[in-house]
């Protein structure tokens, strides 16, 4: 899947997240939202790209993204 | 003329009261509600009053004359029935007098009425003719020679019914019909004493008066005057079968009325508890694409879609389509192919094909089309409420006070349900319409909107944001019930956010378009006007904020206290007949039947046990990443049934591209649609009148479809899915959708008391019906969420990313029209297209004006997605800078333009904001010369296969 596509739809979750003042809660609630309704495939795409830099991810997507690279690393 | 298997009342059945009447009817004893007319208790008590002008579809008008009774005490004659019943009353309903004045009532009829019974079409169920014969009437003591209107012309201008003025009797039920029922007072009586006549409009032909064909005037009518064309063809039905209609999520119940196997009329069902005896043009009179020549009643297969296509056996489609999706499988991975079912498939077949894909594919990519329409009403309630679904009955409305309606547009697209809000509206009910068109309901015959919030597309979340603010700084939160009801922590946060000075009306003007004042006082209405209720369509859900909005919905019915009794509420209008049902189902990548998650190891493992497979915990793909995955090469194999996503889905050269990627589509469906011109399997499937099954309407109400004929290709839609699933290796054994409903039942919490029997001794159930509501659930949070507390979400307004400029200076929107349904593919093989035969593009007198378009000018549409070309339609309904179209024909392309912007939790298209640009042209678009190369092609090679069989 297209790596642009699917950094639109993390930054389109992350605007409603946004929302929430305690920015903890923020990346959490959109961290559930991904594990809930992305594919694996689309949830491992968007780690690697922010491994690679993440262009185009914005800051609370990119926060909630870093805390699913955490997570999967630490069940590797 | 009145169902055949029907019996009516004469006036209808009063407000439900406990205190019971006793009188006496030719001497004996009834007991009735009070409120009961005298005709209505004496039909009760199994005497039949003779009548012409009462039918119980209408209220009593008491023209006619035959229905005179005596009542002791009483001076003359009265009529039974403007008469209501009171206690110790004494009726006598047949003597000599009475008889006599009947028979000179009649008399006077039958001197002006043509005497062609036996080849009349109403002969047999001919109300006048039934009259007579129950008064005596033996001669016509005046002759037929005198002055009469038996030479009067018929108006046969509607395709479905003909008016045969000569057979009028002038008794008024067509008009009233249309005043009561309808609610579009399209009929009059014109003209004083024997000039007396019905006309429509200002005299109109009925096609070309505001007549909007509901047919609600042929139903009531008591002679062949207005006389369906199908009854006049073919004769009278000898038997009738209820089932449900297979357009708009209403879900009415009707009578199929049949002669064998072959239809001759729809009516709808008295009893029907969606729609009362009402219907709309679609249901009761677009049928005819059932028998349309169109229909393919062969499967057929070809390697290639440049192939011609090739008639086969069932056996050999259903193994190549098998083999295909194994091979895709065990080259590409299991996650390689999928599914997409319907909302036109019933609860049963969607069940059955989620069921295929989990248990025979081995994963999740299975979707339906509610991701493109209501998959953000999913989501906002069950985040908010607890419940992916409307919390109300229909009937609900006629408790409200004040209806707020957004993005919906009842009275065109849910038009059965729209005359009972109108019904409410006529009785003085509020009104308060948000929608950037001034759909009908804003001003029409007495019925006009309080106020109408005309947003500009993409900014309904600002809007709602802003009354929002009203209800909190101005002290009309409904304090007590938020603090019973609701989660305070979350309360607590949405008061403080919604309050901040950024989304007062004031502030957020700029961005809506509407008028601070108007905002604040629709807020103060809907908080303050007695019952709120909120219906809303696709105006709401088709926004890359859908799910914020349907979020910010329910904020305002809670904070408000609307919600968990009759009369309030959050009433999403669902587009098609099962949206509902085909989310229940679990027809979703992420959930199992009645909306658990795929990760949930209980709800799995009961699923895994009943299958006799293991099943996946990820979610699988949406529809817009199937395509995406083709495009990449990693999803290369579909089962699409009943769906038409090459017409209907955003962004047309980016799904046609994903679908030529593909290596092997199987279309089920009755005809060869646009997603068909793409696919390497066509599987035949049923009309609604050919199979068993059940729809859930917008209210959660499951009703039966039932079977009247035989399915020209031979299986029902149900049955392919399970000589599918058998080619794939895994076997279903159900020998009637009945089975498939009980375990359905087995397995779903919120439908263990749903059966076949259960829906045949109660009409239709609302789910959720269990041990805990085994009558079903009319409505939903009354004393506590389902989710327990109610939930407030913040609901940030962020605009969408599709901006207008200098290149794209206009927003276009899309909706629908009464006469054509969705794609189209139903209603466009019916007479239907008379009223709507292509899609147009509104615009507004001043936007034409600037670029020289006139009305009835060729225009061409481009956005940033793509380009088309569609006729002008200049009209003030649309506010300028915007745009309007419908997408009812594959040719007008009106997908082409819409782009892939999407809903942010559901990715549900925003079809509802695409900026474009206008400008006059005089040939077609690129893209529609290559569509009709391409569909030209395409029937060329349908043919082609038939051909060389006929040859053969």
């Amino acid at each position: 899947m297209s790596i642009e596509h699917l950094t639109n739809m993390a930054n389109d979750i992350g605007a409603f997240f946004h929302a929430e003042p305690v920015r903890e809660e923020g990346i959490k609630g959109m961290v559930n939202h991904i594990q809930k309704f992305w594919t694996p495939r689309m949830r491992a795409q968007i780690i690697e790209h922010l491994r690679e830099g993440g262009e185009g991810l914005e800051e609370l997507p990119r926060q909630a993204v870093q805390s699913m690279a955490e997570s999967a690393e630490a069940k590797q | 003329m009145l169902s055949i298997a029907e019996k009516d009342f004469g006036t209808p059945a009063p407000a439900p009261s406990e205190q019971l009447v006793t009188l006496s009817i030719d001497g004996f004893e009834v007991s009735v509600p009070a409120g009961t007319s005298v005709m209505r208790a004496a039909a009760l008590g199994g005497i039949a009053v003779p009548k012409l002008c009462a039918t119980e579809q209408l209220e009593a008008f008491g023209s006619c004359r035959l229905c005179l009774v005596q009542i002791e005490g009483m001076k003359g004659y009265p009529a039974s029935c403007t008469t209501l019943v009171a206690p110790g009353m004494k009726v006598t309903t047949q003597n000599q007098k009475i008889g006599e004045l009947r028979r000179g009532v009649m008399e006077l009829y039958i001197s002006d009425h043509p005497l062609d019974c036996l080849t009349c079409p109403a002969n047999g169920h001919c109300e006048l003719q039934d009259m007579a014969g129950a008064v005596g009437l033996r001669e016509v003591r005046y002759g037929y020679e005198g002055e009469n209107h038996l030479k009067l012309e018929k108006d046969e201008s509607n395709p479905y019914f003909t008016f045969d003025a000569s057979k009028c009797i002038l008794c008024s039920r067509c008009v009233r019909a249309c005043d009561e029922v309808q609610g579009t007072l399209a009929l009059t009586v014109q003209g004083r004493g024997f000039d007396s006549k019905i006309a429509a409009s200002q005299d109109d032909s009925f096609l070309d008066s505001e007549c909007v064909s509901c047919g609600a005037c042929v139903q009531a009518c008591p002679t062949a005057t207005l006389s369906e064309k199908t009854l006049i063809d073919k004769g009278q039905a000898e038997h009738s079968t209820i089932t449900t209609c297979a357009y708009c999520g209403v879900g009415c119940s009707f009578r199929a009325e049949m002669k064998g196997q072959e239809l001759v009329r729809m009516v709808p069902n008295q009893d029907g508890h969606a729609n009362h005896g009402h219907s709309c043009v679609k249901g009761r009179f677009a049928i005819g694409y059932t028998t349309h020549p169109d229909r393919i009643t062969k499967p057929m297969i070809r390697a290639k879609i440049t192939d011609p296509w090739r008639e086969v056996s069932w056996e050999e489609a259903i193994g190549y389509a098998a083999s295909e999706f194994k091979r895709i499988q065990a080259r590409h991975g299991k996650g390689a192919v999928g599914a997409i079912t319907s909302s036109r498939c019933t609860n049963e077949e969607t069940y059955l094909v989620q069921k295929l894909v989990r248990a025979a594919f081995g994963n999740n990519n299975v979707d339906t089309c509610a991701r493109v329409c209501h998959s953000p009403t999913g989501y906002g309630l069950k985040q908010t409420l607890g419940e992916s679904a409307g919390t109300q009955t229909f009937d609900s409305v006629m408790e409200a006070d004040v209806i707020f309606i957004i993005g919906a547009n009842p009275t065109d697209a849910h038009p059965v349900f729209g005359s009972q809000m109108k019904r409410r509206l006529r009785e003085g009910a509020k009104l308060i319409i948000a929608d950037p068109r001034r759909i009908d309901l804003v001003r029409m015959p007495h019925i006009q909107a309080q106020h109408h919030l005309q947003l500009r597309p993409g900014t309904n979340v600002a809007l709602l944001n802003s009354l929002a603010h009203v209800v909190v700084t101005e002290g009309l939160v409904n304090e007590a019930f938020a603090a019973e009801r609701c989660e305070p922590e979350a309360f607590a946060k949405w008061k403080t956010f919604v309050a901040e000075a950024r989304h007062s009306p004031e502030a957020l003007e700029a961005d809506t378009g509407v008028p601070a004042s108007e905002v604040r006082a629709a807020a103060r209405l809907y908080a303050t006007g007695g019952n709120a209720a909120i219906y809303y369509g696709l105006g709401v859900t088709e926004h890359s904020q859908g799910s914020t909005t349907v979020m910010a919905i329910a904020n305002l019915a809670m904070a408000t206290g609307n919600i968990g009794r009759l009369g309030v509420g959050v009433n999403p209008l669902r587009g098609q007949n099962n949206v509902q049902g085909s989310c229940d189902m679990g027809s979703f990548p992420h959930e199992f039947p009645g909306y658990r998650h795929v990760s949930d190891d209980v709800t799995r493992h009961l699923f895994e046990q009943t299958w006799g497979v293991s099943l996946q915990s990820d979610p699988g793909l949406r529809i817009p990443n199937m395509f995406e995955s083709a495009l990449d090469g990693e999803f290369l194999g579909l089962y699409c049934e009943g769906e038409d996503i090459a017409q209907s889905d955003p962004n047309t050269q980016h799904v046609t591209a994903a679908l030529s990627a593909m290596e092997c589509i199987v279309v089920q469906d009755l005809f060869l649609n646009e997603t068909a011109k793409f696919a390497h399997v066509f599987l035949p499937g049923s009309s609604f009148l050919e199979k068993d099954g059940t729809f859930t309407n917008a209210e959660r109400r499951i009703s039966r479809v039932r079977k009247v004929s035989q399915a020209p290709a031979g299986y029902a839609d149900w049955e392919i899915t399970m000589l599918l699933s058998k080619a794939l290796g895994y076997e279903m054994k159900y020998s009637h959708p009945s089975e498939i409903m009980d375990e359905i039942a087995s397995l779903t919490p919120t439908f263990t008391g749903v059966s076949y029997e259960r829906l045949d001794q109660l009409g239709s159930i609302q789910w959720p019906c269990n041990d805990h509501a085994p009558q079903g659930t009319p409505i939903m949070h009354i004393d506590e969420f389902v989710r327990g507390k109610g939930r407030f979400m913040l609901t940030e307004y962020v605009p969408t990313r599709e901006k207008v400029n200098g290149k794209y200076p206009l927003i276009l929107t899309t909706g629908r029209i009464l006469s054509q349904y969705n794609v189209g593919a139903q209603t466009r093989r019916t007479a239907n297209n008379t009223w709507h035969d292509e899609d147009r593009l509104e615009l507004h007198p001043h936007d034409a004006e600037e670029r020289g378009v006139k009305d009835g000018d060729w225009v061409g549409v481009h956005s940033r997605a793509g380009e088309t070309v569609m006729r002008a339609l200049v009209t003030p309904r649309v506010q300028p800078g915007l745009v309007y179209t419908t997408f009812h024909f594959p040719d007008s392309g009106a997908n082409v333009i819409t782009t892939d912007n999407s809903d942010w939790a559901t990715n549900c298209p925003e079809y509802k904001v695409t900026a474009v640009q206008v400008v006059r042209v005089s040939q077609p678009s690129e893209w529609q010369k290559r569509y009709r190369k391409f569909s030209e092609r395409q029937q060329e090679l349908l043919k082609q296969g038939s051909d060389v069989l006929a040859v053969k």
